[in-house]
């Protein structure tokens, strides 16, 4: 902001990253903090392409994740002896640097979304398993006995007592595996230019900062809004924690 | 599957216990030892006794949350052992002292529960759990969709009542039901169930582990003592009046014959006449009392007579005599 003649102003740090012409202006030319001009002139070509990937690489990891966070669950929930070594296994990877479990992927899968999905599916094992599990074990013993008691079957137990009465924490448990993916998926970028990890390693590498910034606070806001979305999905599945208690 | 056909059956079963016995791997002592027991259909049968009486787990024997060792349990002449458990849990209604409602169901569908499980149809559900609410004392227009959480310990109790006999079953569980509750709330649930078992006329095994509750409850009381072993099977006031035993007898209490006083009222007794039909020199009281209260009431005053008011008048004289001798003769004879 110094320099405000056009005669003084220094040649562009990235002139690759002028407008979407190319021509350099401006707070761009000038490296600014956060240039709002960038960000409106490449939401269509990068930041919302990006934002896209990035949500579907976390949609499929979370999904999958709990698919076998949710089978090794009821396993355990069944058969006792199965939570110490999923427990110890999920716990193990969830230790792993993801650089360099990314890495540590590669001589297998390539750089290719399928390492990426490994990698970010084996940190929401942990967490998932430990929250549904936990669910399922706070079920009141009474009200169990009840259910057994009247003549439910153990599938019908788990449907419609079980599962339901876990499912706040099941949901709060998605939504932290939610949350930690966004932000572990921008590591991804290290191995394949997907998700909002890219521009920002770009940013980084060129020391552009709008670009990094302003994928930045994407991914910040990425991660709010899914959260907010699922908590007012748990909220609307669940009158019965809302409900007023007796006084 | 034949879910409807089995709606015909609103009559009462009777129960067998048949020399039952249950041991658990790894513990030599059985937890029932060799229990015969016969419930006749439609009565209410409680089972009391200490801790570690095996009284809870003869019940549950019944519908098999607890499978038996040897022995069998027979409901109107069949074995519970040859039904299938799922089908045989959904024909008895069970009722747990934390009453054990669905809190993610409204008290609607916590009703409902059995009949869905059967296959009854919409309508038919709606009816039966309004039906079902009016009965237990609940309100069947604002209390349907509330959910257990809203209401207070006592309405909850009466919901699990409800829920246990939606599907009219011929037989009810109840492990101590009214356990959890303030006392106040206790005795007025108990009253009701009473009041409501008249009605009802379902075969009931209730177990407690407080013999008040037993004598004030039990059609027939089945008195068990450590280890699961039966120690008095008989009516409550048949055990007051004749304790089996020494631990029977210290387990009803020194005060057994005023608890046979408390089972019967003035109306149920004969009454002196009164001397030159002249009663205004008695204190009066009303012929709903119990003899127990009857008695409190000739101390409190200091008198050896009550004058009995049955319907605005005076039926005749009760007096202190009268209803020692109404305790004499067992006394005697156990001497």
């Amino acid at each position: 902001m110094i320099f405000t003649s056009a005669a003084s102003a220094p040649p562009p740090v990235i002139p690759n990253y002028g407008g979407p012409q190319g021509g350099a202006h401006g707070c761009i030319a000038q490296n600014g903090t956060f240039c709002w001009d960038w960000v409106k002139g490449h939401w269509g070509d990068i930041l919302q392409p990006r934002l896209l990937e990035h949500l579907e690489m976390t949609a499929i990891a979370v999904g999958i994740g709990f698919a076998i966070a949710f089978l090794a669950a009821l396993l355990a929930h069944r058969k006792h002896w199965f939570e110490g070594p999923f427990g110890a296994f999920s716990a193990f990877l969830y230790t792993i640097p993801s650089l360099a479990l990314f890495q540590l992927l590669v001589p297998f899968t390539g750089l290719t979304m399928l390492t990426i999905e490994i990698g970010l599916v084996g940190y929401t094992l942990l967490i998932l398993f430990r929250n549904i599990l936990a669910g399922l074990h706070g079920v009141p013993e009474d009200v169990l006995e009840a259910a057994r008691g009247m003549g439910l079957t153990r599938r019908q137990v788990l449907f419609r007592v079980e599962l339901p009465l876990a499912f706040p924490a099941i949901s709060a448990g998605v939504r932290i595996a939610v949350v930690t993916t966004i932000s572990l998926a921008t590591v991804a970028a290290y191995i394949t230019p997907l998700g909002l990890g890219q521009p920002i390693f770009n940013g980084l590498q060129t020391d552009f900062t709008t670009e990094f910034v302003a994928t930045g606070a994407l991914a910040v806001a990425l991660a709010l809004a899914a959260d907010t979305a699922l908590v007012a999905l748990q909220w609307a599945f669940t009158p019965w924690v809302r409900a007023r208690r007796a006084t | 599957m034949g879910s409807e056909g089995h709606q015909a059956e609103s009559s009462a079963a009777e129960i067998v216990f048949r020399d039952v016995t249950k041991r658990y791997p790894g513990r030599s002592a059985a937890a029932v030892d060799n229990l015969s027991l016969r419930i006749p259909a439609g009565e209410i049968c409680v089972l009391v006794g200490p801790s570690g009486g095996g009284k809870t787990t003869a019940m549950k024997m019944v519908n098999r949350l607890i499978e038996i060792t040897e022995g069998d349990i027979l409901m109107d002449g069949q074995s519970v052992r040859s039904l299938e458990v799922i089908e045989l849990r959904r024909r008895i209604g069970y009722v747990i002292q934390h009453v054990g409602l669905f809190p993610h169901m409204s008290i609607a569908d916590n009703i409902a529960t059995v009949p869905r499980l059967l296959g009854w149809s919409k309508s038919r559900i709606k009816s039966r759990v309004g039906e079902l609410l009016e009965l237990v004392g609940l309100d069947p227009v604002h209390d349907p969709g509330r959910y257990p959480r809203q209401l207070s310990g006592g309405q909850q109790q009466r919901v699990g009542l409800a829920r246990a006999m939606a599907a009219d079953p011929a037989v009810m569980l109840m492990d101590e039901p009214f356990g959890a509750l303030d006392p106040i709330t206790r005795e007025r649930l108990q009253q009701e169930f009473l009041r409501l078992h008249a009605e009802i006329r379902k075969t009931v095994i209730f177990v407690t582990h407080d013999i008040d509750e037993a004598i004030k409850m039990g059609d027939r009381i089945a008195i068990l003592r450590e280890g699961g072993i039966l120690a008095q099977y008989d009516t409550p006031d048949a055990i007051l009046a004749n304790p089996a035993d020494e631990f029977v007898a210290r387990f009803v209490g020194a005060d057994r014959s005023l608890k046979r006083l408390a089972l019967r009222r003035l109306s149920d007794i004969e009454l002196l006449a009164v001397p030159n039909g002249d009663h205004s020199l008695y204190p009066t009281v009303a012929a709903s009392t119990t003899l127990r209260d009857a008695l409190a009431l000739m101390l409190e005053e200091g008198r050896r007579e009550l004058a009995v008011v049955d319907d605005g008048r005076v039926s005749g004289l009760c007096s202190v005599e009268h209803l020692a001798a109404l305790l004499a003769p067992e006394e005697q004879q156990e001497r």
